[in-house]
């Protein structure tokens, strides 16, 4: 995974609550086998009025969109399905952190572990970010803090173990193989034990 | 003594196997692993790549759903795949499953079906266990008081390897059901009640666990449909406490523990249930009494108004662009708007009960002109009970398609969809834009309700038929 310390890029707002998985890449995108290129499917159908006609009002599709790495979006992000492939997608399109007042669990722990830092703020910090529009800012991780480009620095916080995971690069299936004997060791006493053994 | 603990306290303590710190998420012993076709082929790849193996096969089981068609063979012995992608993905699932030594139940398996359906068919789903699978609405497993939650693929290979994962523990929310559901309501009205009541992110970082008489008195069916739109509240989990209906259901299952062993998971799973003054983080409380059939207006499953009721007047920006999409205006009644597809199927509601009560609304009636309908069991072994219970003939003499079992129309990526600006009442789960086909437009309800519509051509209050019999009714055939 790609370590991620620090993010500056302009900011796209996506104002709209509850966006949901099948929004960031709907469902008839899923056949497929692998996790790359899923970036030219993300936001499919958000993205277009009907096939061939682009939406102008969707923030993605502004030319000062391009490049953006930082996505502010309405409360609820990522609610819905468990498809990690809305966090490839994601990333394939660049996106390095996704900033809302309250994000999907599922989603929060997919976007983690493809190296997509997920902010919660509280709804006032949030609000004055949702105002900007394609601002330039940076979200430093080492001092868990966004300093949007002309006004004062936010502080957030994140849990300790994924901010490690993403500062360091480190993989979680790493993590739980390094555990692997206690773990064969929990599931012998355990098997013994619904066997039977047990009093 | 020790101290009073709730069935996720139970559920969590009994599978910790390494504990969280300031520094780390636990580690969690995984009892059951469901997987299928869509969510895996990355994680097996992963596998491959690193030469590790599956570590408990024995507590791996496959199956394919999403994206596998609902049409029978064809002639030729072929599946009627979408396109070729969908055709590898199956393809994938299978050579994987070989490869690897996972129990498949394949295309042609008499117990293939949607995942959440057949784990609880198979008896594989079993009170006190943790459940996961690469989908969200792993979360119906937790009718039978067990922790079942939804993952990602990088979950899936982290539980592949290592019949693990790291988790931190939710908090704990109590959603007390009072009182008794009236007689023709039934559990998807409760459940999308409780969705309109907590709001679609109520329950994030939570697991619910539902109590109360009415829930109580739900069958397992019903139980696995409220627990089933957990995560469309937002919460991680949904859960029962197992009783005296959840080891009647169980007993004689294929996977279920026989004899002996029986005798001593059914004493284990007795003492699963919350203890008296347990202490929850949160408590949510619904009466039952007064919910009626309910349906939804918007794109979010908590989106749900009665189907007396109207379409609400739009609270923010978020409900108007909804109600564009749906086309609806604020105080028109939802009865009487003209349809063009009904969906009965899904995890959801698929299950031989569901069909029964689809059945007893449609029996000596047809379906309206112009409405397509598709009825879809969730698994084999429903579909086979559904033929010979008679109702799949009541179906199809209605005028209704009768399918091969599979995720179909809830997520539309095997063939079954609703057309773009289609008006759909569906008994699934999510009605969010493009979720049935791009374009298409979702009222999620009951399959009461769901059945009742297809007759009428419109949506309808499915009490105005179960209260009059056949030739006195509406929409008679
Ligand atoms: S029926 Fe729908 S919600 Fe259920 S597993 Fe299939 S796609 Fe997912």
């Amino acid at each position: 995974m790609k370590p991620l310390k620090a993010v500056r890029s302009v900011a796209v707002v996506l104002p709209e609550e509850n966006i949901d998985t099948d929004r960031i890449i709907p469902a008839r995108f899923l056949s497929t086998t692998t996790s790359d290129g899923l970036g030219k499917h993300a936001f499919h159908d958000a993205r277009r009025l009907a096939e061939g006609v682009p939406d102008e009002s969707f923030a993605l599709n502004d030319a000062r969109a391009h490049g953006a790495e930082i996505l502010i979006a309405g409360r609820n992000f990522g609610c819905g399905s468990s498809r990690e492939h809305a966090a490839w997608a994601l990333g394939d399109i660049g996106v390095r952190v996704v900033i809302s007042s309250e994000i999907a669990d599922i989603f929060r722990a997919n976007a983690s572990r493809n190296g997509i830092l997920p902010i919660v703020l509280d709804v006032e910090s949030h609000g004055r970010l949702m105002a900007c529009g394609f601002e330039t800012m940076e979200v430093d991780l080492e001092a868990c803090e966004i300093r949007p480009e002309g006004s004062e620095p936010i502080a957030f916080e994140v849990d300790g173990f994924m901010r490690r995971c993403l500062l360091d690069g480190t993989d979680h299936l790493g993590f739980l193989l390094g555990h692997y004997s206690a773990i064969e060791s929990f599931d012998a006493a355990r098997d013994a034990r619904l066997a039977g053994a047990e009093s | 003594m020790a101290s009073p603990r709730t069935l996720l306290d139970k559920l969590w303590d009994e599978h910790v196997v390494v504990p969280a710190s300031d520094d780390a998420p636990a580690v969690l012993a995984i009892d059951l692993h469901l997987v299928h076709e869509v969510t895996s082929p990355q994680a097996f790849d992963t596998l491959r790549e690193r030469g590790l193996s599956v570590r408990r096969p024995d507590r791996t089981l496959a199956t394919m759903d999403h994206s596998t068609p609902t049409l029978p063979k064809r002639a030729d012995g072929s599946l009627p795949v979408v396109n070729e992608q969908a055709g590898r993905q199956i393809d994938r699932l299978v050579e994987n499953c070989r490869a690897f030594g996972v129990t498949l139940h394949g295309y042609d398996s008499p117990n293939r079906g949607i995942v959440h359906v057949m784990g609880p068919d198979l008896g594989a789903t079993q009170p006190g266990m943790t459940i996961v699978c690469g989908d969200s609405h792993t979360s119906t497993h937790g009718a039978f008081g067990s922790l079942a939650f939804g993952i990602g693929t990088s979950e899936v290979t982290q539980v592949l390897a290592t019949q693990c994962l790291l988790q931190r523990k939710a908090k704990a929310m109590a959603v007390d059901v009072d009182g008794e559901l009236p007689s023709d309501v039934d559990a998807k009205d409760l459940i999308l009640a409780i969705i309109a009541e907590l709001g679609v992110g109520g329950g994030t970082g939570c697991v619910l666990e539902y109590r109360g008489e009415a829930v109580r008195s739900l069958s397992m069916e019903g139980r696995m449909t409220v627990c089933n739109m957990s995560i469309e509240a937002g919460a991680r989990a949904g859960m029962i406490a197992p009783d005296a209906v959840t080891i009647e259901y169980l007993r004689d299952r294929a996977m279920a523990p026989a004899g002996e062993a029986w005798e001593r998971a059914v004493d284990r799973w007795r003492r699963l249930p919350t203890d008296e003054g347990a202490a929850f983080d949160r408590t949510a409380r619904v009466d039952a009494c007064s919910i009626e059939p309910m349906i939804t207006w918007g794109t979010n499953p908590g989106a749900a108004v009665r189907v007396s009721g109207v379409v609400p007047e739009p609270a923010d920006r978020s409900d108007e662009k909804a109600l564009a999409y749906m086309g609806f205006e604020p105080g028109q009644a939802m009865a009487g708007k003209g349809i063009d597809t009904v969906f009965i199927g899904s995890c959801t509601n698929s299950r031989i009960e569901d069909l029964r009560a689809a059945a007893e609304v449609m029996r000596g009636r047809a379906v309206a002109s112009g409405v397509r309908t598709l009825i879809v069991p969730g698994s084999g072994p429903v579909k086979q009970q559904a033929e010979n219970e008679g109702l799949a003939d009541v179906f199809v003499k209605a005028g209704a398609e009768w399918r091969e079992p599979g995720c179909s129309m809830c997520i539309a990526m095997n063939g079954d969809r609703v057309g773009a600006g289609e008006l759909a009442v569906s008994t699934s789960n999510r009605n969010f834009e493009g979720r049935q086909g791009a374009g298409a437009r979702t009222m999620l309800a009951s399959p009461r309700t769901a059945a009742a519509c297809a007759v009428a051509g419109e949506v309808v209050d499915p009490r105005e038929f179960t209260r009059s019999p056949v030739g006195a009714g509406v929409g008679d055939a």
